[in-house]
């Protein structure tokens, strides 16, 4: 993985420091609130319900085992012992001291890590695949790039006050498993006939309470224009994008009023003037930062592993855990492993200290250290051999992470809603925990197979309720807490914004309206092989609201 | 005199310390405290405005940032809102451990 230079260490270092500064003059009143805030947020301090949250940013969802460790430790002395992984890819905690945060962004440092850029109308962590450089499907692996657009838009003089916060994701696979489709831009790095690397470029895709679906501008940027054609974007949305109203002020809010055509025009525009400028990647540079990602010591094996077959014939978790939370590898013998943080009935995307912990002892004995994130709000062990998955199994289920539901109705995604936000309207993790009990027998949750279910506590989205396969947003109607749901989104390359199925449910019928939509579909189906999206997008939404709403 | 507002519902004040983050609310003493059972209730809207003044001036010197008034329930002085009643008493989702 990426290693900081002395430029990355000497900034992250001075930026701690400047930070520490800051915090002792707001403590001794020489900075007032107002003049604080901002500066504040720009190093990913919140104030949140119940306290200070610090969101730090875990570029494009890669950490080694050694950061990890380093945030097992900082959840047990900063925090309460636990951190929770956001939809960003990005980890927050939830109960720091102000006094306290300038000791723990030094800790961080020491790791290679920092909050900068989480919060802000900036450039916000660049997100990715989190099986690249594993999958069997990848094309390109995106990490390099999502590299290069990291150290270009940290502290970018001129995108530092955007209209409003700018998110980029990078694939390099045909599945899209980084929902690039619903960024302000989304990256899918190919190839040519030939061979050479270029990008499909999406912009003005995003959620939020005007969910769009973005559009494609370019079908095959050459690589070495990667900067110039992004700062071309960013150019053209700093100067036209809306200032007067924040609600507006995204680009996607842009695309659609300028029109695709016209956007497409001056971005071209902006973009002939900076070609040939020193925008334009250097080969050898981009050789450079690809080094760091080059492949672990894979050995050379056999596609199939006796040791694992034989075991999980005779042991039913393992052979589930096997069905679901293994991704196909693109070396024979190794598998991407997905680390469930579902547990039925904790809350979605959380980790103790302890399970930090052994998620990094067991990355480094059986995965080259080596942990992902994903925007799912799961850790993935990319590299692992399939000979060692019941040793790592049997690691996992001490660490009570062994759950084998990746992709099935429990595996859901949930914003941290109002038990913590200060933003949120109505509670997420509650609402997630009872679903996730309703199903818990994991007979039934096999038979439903792949469905996600998404939810946030506000219109905001960071639970990306809108391309749920089944979203659910909450709102707050006359102080009660009501459930809105949505059915057939979708964040793959078939990306689509659910529909708004019909009224909201209370609280109390939101998880017998969600049961009443998988019968339907458990129903309708033609058979197993399809799944739940597939039958939606057949038969629409009627059978689901005669369902839901027959004997109102 | 000024008719007593029908439609004014009590209210304490609430806020978040400065250094920790943690929720706190206004006293009877004048000082603050994480527990909201020792929040003075404000009865009427000249009381109100007195504790959100002094409020304030705690704000602006660096002891509590962000106060502001919650609707509060006359008998059992509990927050009103589910949003007040969860900063008070905490989320509603068990936490792992508490270090």
């Amino acid at each position: 993985m990426y290693r900081y230079d002395e430029f990355d260490s000497d900034f992250v270092r001075q930026r701690v420091a400047e930070f520490r500064d800051q915090v002792a003059r707001r403590l001794s009143g020489e900075l007032t609130e107002d003049q604080f805030k901002p500066l504040r947020l720009m190093n990913g301090v919140y104030l949140q319900l119940h306290a200070y949250m610090l969101r730090i940013a875990i570029p494009y969802g890669v950490l080694s085992a050694r950061q990890l460790r380093k945030l097992a430790h900082i959840a047990r002395v900063y925090d309460r012992g636990y951190g929770h992984f956001t939809t960003r890819q990005n980890l927050q905690f939830n109960w720091v001291e102000l006094a306290r945060i300038p000791d723990l962004l030094g800790e961080l440092a020491d790791v290679e890590m920092h909050a900068i850029q989480t919060s802000g109308n900036c450039i916000r962590n660049v997100t990715a695949d989190h099986f690249a450089g594993a999958a069997a499907d990848e094309a390109v692996d995106p990490r390099p790039y999502a590299e290069i657009l990291r150290q270009w838009s940290s502290l970018h003089p001129e995108f530092s006050f955007l209209p409003r916060k700018f998110k980029i994701a990078v694939t390099g696979a045909e599945r899209d498993r980084a929902a690039i489709q619903v960024h302000d831009i989304g990256l899918q790095a190919r190839r040519d006939a030939d061979g050479a690397i270029g990008f499909a470029v999406y912009v003005g895709g995003g959620q939020g309470r005007t969910p769009m679906i973005a559009k494609k501008i370019r079908d095959f940027l050459p690589e070495s224009d990667l900067l110039a054609y992004c700062t071309a974007i960013l150019r053209v949305y700093n100067l036209e994008g809306r200032r007067d109203n924040k609600y507006k002020a995204r680009i996607k809010i842009l695309v659609h009023e300028m029109g695709e055509a016209d956007l497409i025009r001056e971005v071209e525009r902006e973009f002939e003037g900076l070609r040939g400028t020193p925008l334009a990647l250097p080969a050898a540079e981009v050789a450079r930062i690809a080094r760091y990602f080059a492949p672990p010591d894979l050995a050379e094996l056999p596609p199939h592993s006796v040791v694992l077959d034989s075991r999980s014939a005779g042991d039913p978790d393992l052979s589930r855990f096997v069905r679901r939370n293994l991704t196909a590898h693109r070396a024979p013998g190794y598998t991407a492993l997905t680390i469930s943080l579902k547990a039925i009935g904790e809350a979605p995307g959380d980790a103790s200290a302890d399970q930090m912990d052994a998620v990094a002892d067991l990355a480094e004995r059986y995965a080259f250290g080596e942990i992902r994130v994903s925007h799912e709000q799961n850790l993935i062990l990319p590299h692992v051999r399939l000979d060692d998955v019941p040793a790592l199994h049997a690691g996992l289920q001490a660490a009570g992470l062994a759950t084998p539901n990746a992709g099935l109705v429990t595996d859901i995604i949930a914003c941290p809603g109002l038990d913590y936000c200060a933003l949120a309207n109505a509670r997420s993790i509650p609402v997630a925990q009872r679903i996730a009990e309703r199903f818990a027998d994991p007979v039934r949750q096999d038979a439903i197979g792949d469905l996600k279910i998404k939810i946030s506590g506000c219109i905001n989205a960071c639970g990306h309720h809108h391309v749920g396969h089944i979203g659910l947003l909450g709102v707050d109607r006359k102080g009660e807490e009501f459930y809105q749901i949505t059915l057939g989104g979708s964040a793959d390359e078939t990306a689509t914004i659910g529909e708004i199925v019909g009224p909201g449910f209370p609280a109390d019928r939101v998880v017998d309206a969600i049961e009443a939509i998988v019968d339907v579909y458990l129903r309708l189906r033609h058979d197993a092989s399809e799944d739940f999206l597939a039958a939606y997008r057949r038969i629409g939404a009627e059978p689901f609201k005669s369902a839901l709403y027959a004997e109102v | 005199m000024a008719k007593v507002n029908k439609a004014f519902r009590p209210v304490a004040i609430t806020a978040n310390d400065l250094r920790s983050g943690r929720v706190l609310y206004r006293t009877f003493e004048g000082g603050w405290a994480p527990d909201v059972a020792r929040a003075e209730i404000a009865r009427d809207p000249a009381r109100a405005d007195a504790l959100l003044a002094a409020a304030k001036a705690d704000h602006d010197r660096g002891v509590v940032v962000e106060p502001f008034a919650i609707s509060v329930d006359p008998v059992t002085g509990m927050p009103v809102a589910l949003r007040e009643q969860i900063r008070a008493t905490g989320p509603t989702v068990g936490i792992e451990s508490e270090h």
